[in-house]
C-alpha cells in the first residue's frame, strides 16, 4: 500500500496538482484530467511496471449524488512484479466524449474498449477497429446509459414472427 | 508441428484472392455455446480469424443496477453457468468488501470448499469437452458424471442443483449440517480414482497429444499484455494465483500449489487444469476436516444478515430485523463510494467494479469477466495453425458464453 | 376374421404407423445457447441418458432433425438466427422450449433479451424451471412423443390448420409499459451536460 502512494506522489510531481487522488478499503484511485491521461497511463506503464491492465470500464454518474461529470472511464491497473493495484479514473463529458486509446501500450485493452464503447458511446481515438461489439450493428443507442431504460425501447421484440404455415 | 508464424502473418496475405472465408458458428457444436468466427483459410491454413460475439448478451450489468445485492445473487450464477458458486463468491466478497464485512470463519470455509468444488466442476467439464470435440467421448462421459456428483453436493447445502444462489450478504442461505460433510468426504475419495482414469484416457494418448500439443502458443509477454489471468496465464508460466496473491476466504490456512506449465500450448493448459484438480482435492480434504464450529451468518444485529427463524417467531425485535432486511425500502447501509474486488475463478481472475450510491443497489456492477479476455486473443492463438486446431484452441480457452457476453 | 391371417403381420393405420416410427426416434437439434444447454449435456450424458427415450441423436445440422429443443435465452442477435434454422428444419417438426428463459424470458427482462421465443416461431411443449432438471426434460420428451402420437398425420395435415404460432398468444407487455409509463422514444430527455467547475 505504501508503494501505491509513492507511485500517485510520483505521478504528481511529474504531472502537476490536477490528479488528485483517493482511496477506499484496498482500492488506490488517481483521477486524470482527460488531456493529461494517455501521458499518465504510459508513463504507469513504461516507468512504474503496471504491465498488465486488469479491465477498462465507464460508469454513468447521470443520476449519482453530487456528481460533476457524466462519465468516468476507469483504468484498472496491475503491476505483475509487485503485485501493486492501481486505478485510473478519467472524467469524459458529452456531447463529444471520447479518449485516447490505449491499445498501442496494452493489446488487452482492444475489446474492453470496444465494450465501453458499445455500451456508453465513449469513443476511443485511435483504436484500430471500433466497431460495437455485443450488440447487433443496428442499435442506435448505448444500453448502459442511466437514460436507457432496463426494458428497452421495445427493440427485442422488433421481429418478423414465423407460424406453422409459414415454415 | 506449427507453422512458423512469420509464413502467413504478412498482412498483404490476407487480402489475396485465392484465401477464402468460413463462418463457423453462433450456432456450432464445438463452440458448445453461442459464438461466432469469419475465419480467413489459405486451403486448410488460418490466416485470419474474426470473432464475433454478443449472441447471448442479456443486460447482466443492466440488471445489476436495479437489483439488490442479495438478489443479484441470482443472475451472477447464471453468468458463468459451469461454475455457477464461483461467480456468487466473487460477487458477495466485493459487496462485502464494499460494506466492510467480516465474514465468520466457518462461512469462510464452506465458501471455500464451495470454491473447489466449482473448480472441479469447471475443469471437469472442460477437459471432457475438449477431448469430446477431439473425438474422446469417453473421457466426457467420465467427467460428466462426477459433475453429477458435484451437483449433488450442492444440492443437498441449497436446494438446487445447479444455480444454487447459495451465498448472502455476509453468509450465505442455509448452514451445512455433518451429512454434506459426509457427502463430500465421499467425493473426495472418489474423486481422485476416476481422476487417474482421465489422466489414462488422455494424457499419454497419442491423438490427444497430436492434437494439442504445440497449438496454439501464447507467450508469457504476449499473455500479461493481453490481459490473460487463470489457468491459461499459469500455463503460459506466469504464476499467478490471487488465492496466493490477495488471499481472500480461508485459502491463508491451506497447504496448496500453484500450478505452472512452461509450453503455453493447448496441452499445457490441459496438464494445468488436470494438475489443479488435484490441488483443489487437496484443499477440500484439509478444509472439510477443519470446518470451525459457530455461527455461519454474521451477527444479525448488523441489519445485513436475516435473524434465525427462531428469533423471528418468538420474538418481535427479531420479526422487525427481518423486515428490516428484506423490505425494499430499508436494509443495509452502503457507503457512496466505489470498489472493485476480485477472486480467482476457475477461469481466470473474476472481478467485479461495484459503485454504491448508498441505495441497496448498486448503482453500477461492472463485471471482469475472464472469458471475455480470454476470447479476444484467439486470433492471436489461432493464426497459422490449420482449421481443424479452431476446435482444439477454442476448446482450451473455455469460452463460456454468458460470461462472454453477460 | 374368415380370412386367417398369417402370424407375423398386423394391421393398422399409415398414420398410426408414421406416428409411431417418429415418435420413438425423434432427433433433437439442441438449440443450447446458455445454461440450460449444459442441463441438455447432462440429460444425455451417463446418469440421466436420454437413449432410454430415442431422443439421442443430438445432430446438429437442422436439415437432419425433427425436433428442435431451445434450451436458453435467445436475444436479439441470436433471434434471426433460430428463426432460419426452424426454417432448415424439414417437415415433420416439432420444437420444445426448454427452461424460463426460452419460454417467457425468465429472470432476463432486459432489453436485450426476447421475452418468450413463442412469440416468434412456433412452440409445441414448454418445460419449465431455471433450468429444468433433466428429469423434466425427459418428461417433456415423452409429452412430445404423446403429442405426436395423438395428432400426427403423415402428410403433415396437422400443421396446415395451424396458421399462428401454437402456444398462448403472447401479450405484448412491451407495448403496454411503453404507452402507459415509459418516456416516448422521441421525447427523451436528452442528457444536459452538468457545469463543470
Ligand atoms: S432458464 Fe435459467 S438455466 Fe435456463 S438459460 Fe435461462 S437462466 Fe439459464
Amino acid at each position: 500500500m505504501v508503494e501505491a502512494n509513492t507511485t500517485v506522489a510520483d505521478l504528481r510531481t511529474q504531472f502537476g496538482n490536477e490528479l488528485t487522488e483517493s482511496s477506499f478499503r484496498d482500492n488506490h484511485r488517481v483521477h486524470v484530467p482527460p488531456e493529461k491521461a494517455l501521458d499518465v497511463l504510459t508513463w504507469l506503464k513504461e516507468q512504474r511496471g503496471f504491465d498488465m491492465l486488469v479491465d477498462i470500464t465507464a460508469v454513468d454518474y447521470l443520476e449519482y449524488p453530487d456528481a460533476t461529470d457524466r462519465f468516468h472511464v476507469i483504468y484498472l491497473l496491475l503491476n505483475m512484479t509487485t503485485k501493486e493495484r492501481l486505478i485510473v479514473k478519467v472524467p469524459v463529458n458529452l456531447p463529444d466524449a471520447a479518449l485516447p486509446s490505449v491499445v498501442p501500450l496494452w493489446k488487452g485493452a482492444d475489446w474492453m474498449e470496444r465494450e465501453v464503447y458499445d455500451m456508453f458511446g465513449i469513443d476511443f481515438i485511435g483504436h484500430p477497429d471500433l466497431r460495437r461489439i455485443l450488440m447487433p450493428e443496428e442499435f442506435t443507442t448505448f444500453p448502459l446509459r442511466k437514460d436507457y431504460p432496463l426494458k428497452g425501447f421495445g427493440e427485442r421484440h422488433n421481429f418478423p414472427v414465423l407460424t406453422r404455415a409459414e415454415s | 508441428m506449427p507453422l512458423e508464424l512469420s509464413e502467413v502473418s504478412d498482412p498483404i496475405a490476407a487480402d489475396q484472392e485465392y484465401l477464402w472465408t468460413l463462418n463457423f458458428g453462433p450456432q456450432h457444436p464445438a463452440t458448445h455455446t453461442t459464438l461466432r468466427l469469419v475465419l480467413t483459410l489459405d486451403g486448410e491454413k488460418v490466416v485470419g480469424a474474426v470473432p464475433h460475439i454478443g449472441y447471448l448478451h442479456s443486460g447482466f450489468e443492466k440488471l445489476g443496477e436495479h437489483l439488490d445485492f442479495n438478489q443479484y445473487v441470482t443472475i451472477v450464477d447464471r453468468m458463468n453457468y459451469i461454475s455457477p458458486i464461483a461467480n456468487e463468491l466473487s460477487w458477495h466478497h466485493t459487496v462485502e468488501k464494499l460494506l466492510g464485512i467480516e465474514i465468520t470463519p466457518r462461512c469462510k470455509y464452506v465458501r471455500t470448499i464451495f470454491g473447489e468444488l466449482m473448480r472441479l466442476h469447471d475443469h471437469l467439464l472442460n477437459v471432457g469437452a475438449v477431448a469430446l470435440d477431439l473425438g474422446a467421448f469417453t473421457a466426457f462421459l467420465y467427467a460428466f458424471q462426477q459433475r453429477e456428483k458435484i451437483y449433488d453436493i450442492s444440492e443437498y447445502a441449497s436446494g438446487q442443483r445447479f444455480h444454487s444462489s447459495y451465498t448472502r450478504v455476509g453468509g450465505v442461505l442455509f448452514d451445512v449440517n455433518n451429512d454434506w460433510v459426509e457427502k463430500v468426504r465421499k467425493f473426495v475419495r472418489e474423486f481422485k480414482p476416476v481422476h487417474a482414469e482421465l489422466h489414462r484416457l488422455l494424457t499419454r494418448n497419442r491423438i490427444f497429444i497430436d492434437r494439442t500439443k504445440g497449438i496454439g502458443v501464447l507467450t508469457p509477454e504476449d499473455a500479461n499484455n493481453m490481459s490473460v489471468t487463470g489457468p491459461l496465464a499459469r500455463a503460459s508460466g506466469i504464476v499467478r494465483d490471487l488465492r496466493k496473491d490477495e488471499p481472500y476466504l480461508a485459502y491463508k490456512d491451506f497447504d496448496f500449489k500453484i500450478v505452472c506449465a512452461r509450453g503455453g500450448d493447448c496441452y499445457s493448459r490441459y496438464v494445468v487444469r488436470m494438475q489443479e484438480m488435484l490441488e483443489s482435492i487437496k484443499i477440500i480434504e484439509q478444509a472439510i476436516e477443519n470446518i470451525p464450529a459457530g455461527p455461519i451468518n454474521i451477527d444479525a444485529v448488523t441489519d445485513i444478515t436475516l435473524p434465525a427463524k427462531p428469533a423471528v417467531y418468538r420474538s418481535i425485535e427479531g420479526l422487525i430485523q427481518h423486515f428490516e432486511v428484506l423490505m425494499p425500502n430499508r436494509g443495509f447501509p452502503v457507503p457512496l463510494d466505489e470498489v472493485y474486488g476480485a477472486t480467482e475463478s476457475p477461469n481466470g481472475e473474476l472481478g467485479f467494479y461495484i459503485v454504491g450510491d448508498g441505495t441497496v443497489r448498486s448503482y453500477r456492477a461492472r463485471t471482469r469477466p475472464p472469458s471475455y479476455i480470454h476470447f479476444a486473443i484467439f486470433p492471436h492463438l489461432i493464426r497459422g495453425h490449420s482449421l481443424s486446431d479452431v476446435v482444439a484452441v477454442l476448446g482450451s480457452l473455455n469460452i463460456i458464453a454468458a460470461e462472454l457476453d453477460r | 376374421m374368415a380370412v386367417g391371417m398369417p402370424e407375423n403381420v398386423f394391421l393398422t393405420r399409415l398414420d398410426a404407423a408414421a406416428n409411431w416410427a417418429r415418435s420413438n426416434s425423434l432427433w433433437p437439434m439442441p438449440f443450447a445457447t446458455a445454461c440450460c444447454g449444459i442441463e441438455l449435456m447432462a440429460t444425455a450424458s451417463s446418469r440421466h441418458d436420454i437413449a432410454r427415450f430415442g431422443a439421442e441423436v443430438m445432430r446438429f445440422s437442422p436439415r437432419q432433425c425433427d425436433l428442435l429443443i431451445v434450451a436458453g435465452r435467445v436475444v436479439m442477435k441470436m433471434l434471426p438466427v433460430l428463426q432460419r434454422i426452424w426454417q432448415q428444419m424439414p417437415e415433420p417438426k416439432w420444437c420444445i422450449s426448454m427452461g424460463a428463459c426460452a419460454c417467457t424470458g425468465g429472470v432476463f427482462d432486459t432489453y436485450a433479451v426476447v421475452q418468450g421465443v413463442d412469440r416468434f416461431i412456433p412452440v409445441d411443449m414448454y418445460v419449465p424451471g431455471c433450468p429444468p432438471r433433466p428429469e423434466q426434460l425427459i418428461a417433456a420428451v415423452i409429452d412430445m412423443q404423446e403429442k405426436i402420437k395423438r395428432t400426427g398425420t403423415l402428410t403433415g395435415k396437422e400443421f396446415e390448420t395451424r396458421t399462428t404460432h401454437m402456444g398462448p398468444q403472447p401479450f405484448d407487455v412491451d407495448e403496454l409499459r411503453r404507452m402507459r409509463e415509459m418516456v416516448p422514444v422521441e421525447g427523451l430527455t436528452i442528457y444536459d451536460p452538468p457545469k463543470l467547475n
